[in-house]
């Protein structure tokens, strides 16, 4: 009795010590579960057009799911069942046109049903939001840049517009300021695009040789950049972070290599980076200015070209 | 035996002449057959250096960083494999098959025009030769697409871009000719009753493929000429500095390049629809709606072509209209798998090799008709075009599409070619082997695609799980191509120690089994009445009750020398 009371006691000392074990399975479940989703979806979380990319592409791959497992499923089932065996005649029919009417139109109707709720989703994944209160005051109205409505704007149609300028084999980040009083012309970077979190960034993508083909994963989808044409995109990136991606068309040998990268920071980061890099251009500036005067000085005015 | 009221089996000789041997007989032949072997073997030597620059390309993403292959290497491999396996394999492989059974299934003697037809092979050779011969020089390396501006001269000065147009214009022709070849031989040279409602379903198939050429390729012939203009004549069309345009070379590739993709399954199609009746012993479910939905998907391949550009930048209504289009083909290419799968239901399913690889294509073009459903959601396609599912999509419709069919072609009219068998172990072993090797390679690159993996880079740095799929990819790649070699193996084998095949191996349908294997110079000795889309059957059911006593049904349909051979 008393070794059956201890071992029922043990029991329940170890179901109670197990409980906060129990409590964890269904969490890690549900991460089990998503890791597979995760295989099957693309790549999101930066921004919010790109989460709903990511759901438009689950519900695809919901419809794509039951299709497949349909049509395979059945023809897996015909090779089983209808396996020449003997005794077995095969059905001399010709053709159902009932059946076939049929699922001419089931198909049309799966399809019609994809194409309703592609348009359903399609602002939420085209047209920019407001930006948040904290990014505002970094945000013009930049509607005045377009004479047409090409570039999608924002509700309060303000963003902060950024040029991205796709060359072999870098790209190219433009900010706004080009007429600001200091001189000194728009801030730019290469390779990795600063941006502020909580604020509404439009892109306006463009090419100087090649086409190339602008691609951050988690911030959306492809924009190609082509010379003589304007192509645009938008994102808004809510928390502090760095996401990475690279040319998606073949512009070359360093293809490759042509990658890029977005980091987001607070906006008051931002705004200390884009000084920063002002007074980077205005040394390099000062620097380029005085070796010219030294140069100039040493072979004679007018022999140094402009850097 | 007196009692029946059929003409006595006769001894009757050939009319033909002798068949000429020697090489000088196959360089200057205008036998479809000899033309149609020509082409194939041609076609399938393509196949295997198209292959074998797949697998470097494989060898070299194998892992993360890696350093074997230099990049301006790396990107003339996939030019020349993209090339090689759209221009001068799949689309040709088709133009032999059909060049050797269009004249035997309509049951006519040649093609109508045989001299053209062996310039359309010769021209076919050219082409492979000139895009070849840059291999010595500077292979071309802007990818099968070449957009320009990276095609222009100042982005790619080496001949290879020019070698790579001049193969264009010139296997274009080539197709441009047979095509019209093709099509008015099956206008005008079907034997006695062969209706359109009665045209087998590969002639269908080869009619819309040579109807899709004719449209398609001379806009891709202007388009490249408009590059060599812009490359070496001082035009500006696609330049952008002097008022030029290089959407429109997007616009004008893709005119061409999605009908392209239909001209390459389409014979595939057609394929299948033969093939599969025959091995589950029942007719194809649905004649009508399977011909006319490989018209359907014709007129429609030519409305399409936008959504290769989606990422582009063009007018919204023109991408929304371009899903639209994209969604309504699917309907078509659905009534076909549907189709397909009722004609295997309630048939007594022979596993032999040809239909192996028949259902295997059904199994994965389903897969790449599905991924294409991804693609024509164009927000969705955003996130994809350009990427490794793509490359998984194409190869899923192309090798799954096309591929797979021209496996079932081998196997299935081999016999008729040779008059021998090919091994039925070592064809199952190489079905299964490819199948598998095939869904290895290509399942996992819709996921490479997935993590954000774009397509023609030599390089990819080892974060998340790139390099487990890779790998995975790049052996799956190895198995596929063993499964290749065992064909070529079991190929060369039974050329010498195949089983004698016979007229009809198969039971088949069609009037291709009804002259010997090979059949004579020729073709027939005498052309029968057909009454119905499977003739073959037919003139089965009537020898059988000639022969067993009864008297015939509605008068005879065999002439009298069918009994000679083999009936």
């Amino acid at each position: 009795m008393r070794a059956q009371k201890r071992v029922g006691a043990g029991f329940c000392d170890r179901a109670r010590a197990f409980r906060p074990v129990v409590n964890r399975i269904l969490p890690a479940l549900i991460h089990l579960l998503s890791i597979p989703l995760a295989f099957f979806t693309p790549e999101s979380g930066g921004s919010s057009n790109a989460n709903q990319i990511d759901n438009l592409y689950k519900i695809t791959l919901w419809v794509a799911l039951v299709i497949f497992v349909i049509v395979e499923g059945t023809l897996c089932y015909i090779l089983y069942r209808y396996r020449a065996r003997k005794g077995a005649v095969a059905n001399q029919t010709h053709g159902n046109t009932r059946l076939e009417i049929s699922w001419t139109l089931a198909a049309a109707v799966i399809l019609l049903i994809l194409a309703v709720i592609t348009f359903v989703k399609l602002s939420s994944i085209q047209d920019p939001v407001n930006s948040s209160p904290e990014g505002e005051h970094l945000v013009s109205d930049t509607s005045h840049l377009y004479a047409s409505d090409e570039q999608k704007l924002p509700p309060d149609g303000k963003s902060l517009e950024i040029d991205v300028i796709g060359r072999q084999f870098v790209w190219q980040f433009v900010y706004p300021g080009e007429n600001e009083p200091d001189g000194l012309g728009a801030p730019y970077s290469y390779e990795e695009l600063v941006v502020p979190t909580k604020t509404t960034v439009t892109l306006n993508i463009v090419s100087s040789d090649v086409v190339h083909s602008w691609w951050i994963p988690q911030l959306g989808g492809k924009f190609q950049a082509v010379p003589g044409y304007h192509n645009y995109t938008w994102f808004k990136i809510e928390k502090p972070g760095v996401f990475r991606g690279q040319c998606a068309l073949l512009c070359g040998r360093g293809h490759a290599r042509m990658i890029a990268t977005v980091k987001a920071v607070p906006p008051p980061q931002f705004e200390a980076w884009v000084a920063y890099q002002k007074k980077q251009i205005a040394e390099a500036n000062a620097a380029a200015a005085t070796a010219r005067t030294k140069l100039n000085h040493e072979v004679g005015a007018g022999q140094v070209e402009n850097p | 035996m007196a009692t029946y009221a059929a003409p006595i089996p006769q001894i009757v000789a050939h009319e033909a002449k002798k068949e000429p041997t020697g090489w000088m007989s196959w360089v200057t032949t205008t036998d479809h057959k000899r033309i149609g072997i020509m082409y194939m073997v041609t076609t399938f030597v393509f196949f295997l250096l198209g292959g074998v620059e797949a697998l470097m390309m494989r060898l070299q993403l194998g892992v993360p960083e890696n350093t074997l292959i230099a990049p301006q290497t790396y990107n003339q491999l996939f030019t020349m494999h993209g090339t090689t396996m759209i221009f001068l394999f799949v689309v040709p492989m088709m133009a032999g098959l059909a060049n050797y059974f269009v004249p035997l299934m309509v049951g006519a003697r040649d093609m109508a025009f045989p001299r053209l037809n062996a310039l359309s092979y010769w021209l076919l050779l050219a082409g492979g030769i000139v895009f070849y011969a840059s291999v010595f020089w500077t292979p071309p390396e802007s990818g099968w697409t070449s957009y320009v501006p990276l095609s222009s001269i100042t982005y790619s000065p080496g001949g290879g871009q020019d070698a790579w147009i001049y193969l264009i214009h010139l296997t274009g022709l080539s197709s441009i000719l047979g095509a019209i070849n093709f099509y008015v031989t099956i206008a005008n040279m079907r034997a006695r009753g062969m209706s359109w409602g009665r045209l087998p379903l590969f002639i269908w198939a080869i009619l819309t493929y040579s109807i899709l050429i004719i449209f398609a390729m001379p806009v891709i012939a202007g388009a490249v000429t408009m590059l060599l203009t812009d490359r070496h004549f001082g035009t500006h069309f696609f330049d952008p500095a002097n008022g030029g345009s290089a959407i429109l070379w997007q616009d004008l590739f893709w005119f061409f390049g999605h009908p392209e993709v239909y001209i390459m399954v389409l014979p595939g199609f057609g394929l299948v629809s033969e093939i599969l009746p025959v091995f589950a012993r029942k007719p194809i479910f649905g004649y009508k709606a399977i011909a006319a939905s490989t018209v359907t998907i014709a007129f429609l391949g030519f409305l399409v072509w936008v959504h290769h550009m989606f990422t582009a930048p063009i007018p919204e209504a023109i991408i929304i209209f371009a899903m639209l289009s994209s969604c309504l083909i699917a309907i078509p290419t659905g009534v076909k798998i549907f189709g397909w799968l009722a004609t295997l239901w309630g048939g007594t399913i022979e596993f032999k090799t040809p239909l192996l690889f028949c259902v295997g294509f059904i199994a994965l073009f389903t897969i790449g008709g599905i991924s294409g459903v991804f693609l024509a959601v164009f927000p969705v396609d955003w996130q994809l075009n350009e990427s490794y599912f793509v490359v998984a999509h194409i190869h899923f419709v192309l090798m799954g599409g096309a591929v797979f069919t021209v496996f079932a072609a081998i196997y299935y009219w081999f016999p008729k070619i040779t008059g021998r068998m090919l091994s039925e172990t070592l064809g199952k072993w190489s079905f299964y082997v490819m199948f598998f090797g095939f869904l290895m390679t290509f399942m996992i690159q819709h996921v490479l695609g997935l993590d954000g993996m774009p397509r023609r880079v030599y390089e990819y740095s080892n974060t998340g799980n790139l390099a487990l799929y890779n790998l995975i990819s790049t052996i799956g790649s190895f198995i596929l191509g063993g499964g290749v070699l065992l064909t070529i193996v079991n190929v060369m084998r039974s050329l010498k120690h195949g089983a004698v095949a016979g007229p009809d191996p198969w039971k088949a349908n069609t009037l291709e089994w009804f002259t010997s294997s090979p059949p004579p110079v020729n073709n027939f000795d005498v052309v029968p009445t057909v009454r119905s889309h499977e003739p073959m059957k037919d003139i089965r059911r009537e020898i059988e009750q000639r022969t067993s006593g009864a008297p015939a049904p509605g008068g005879a349909t065999v002439p009298a020398g069918a009994t000679q051979i083999g009936l």
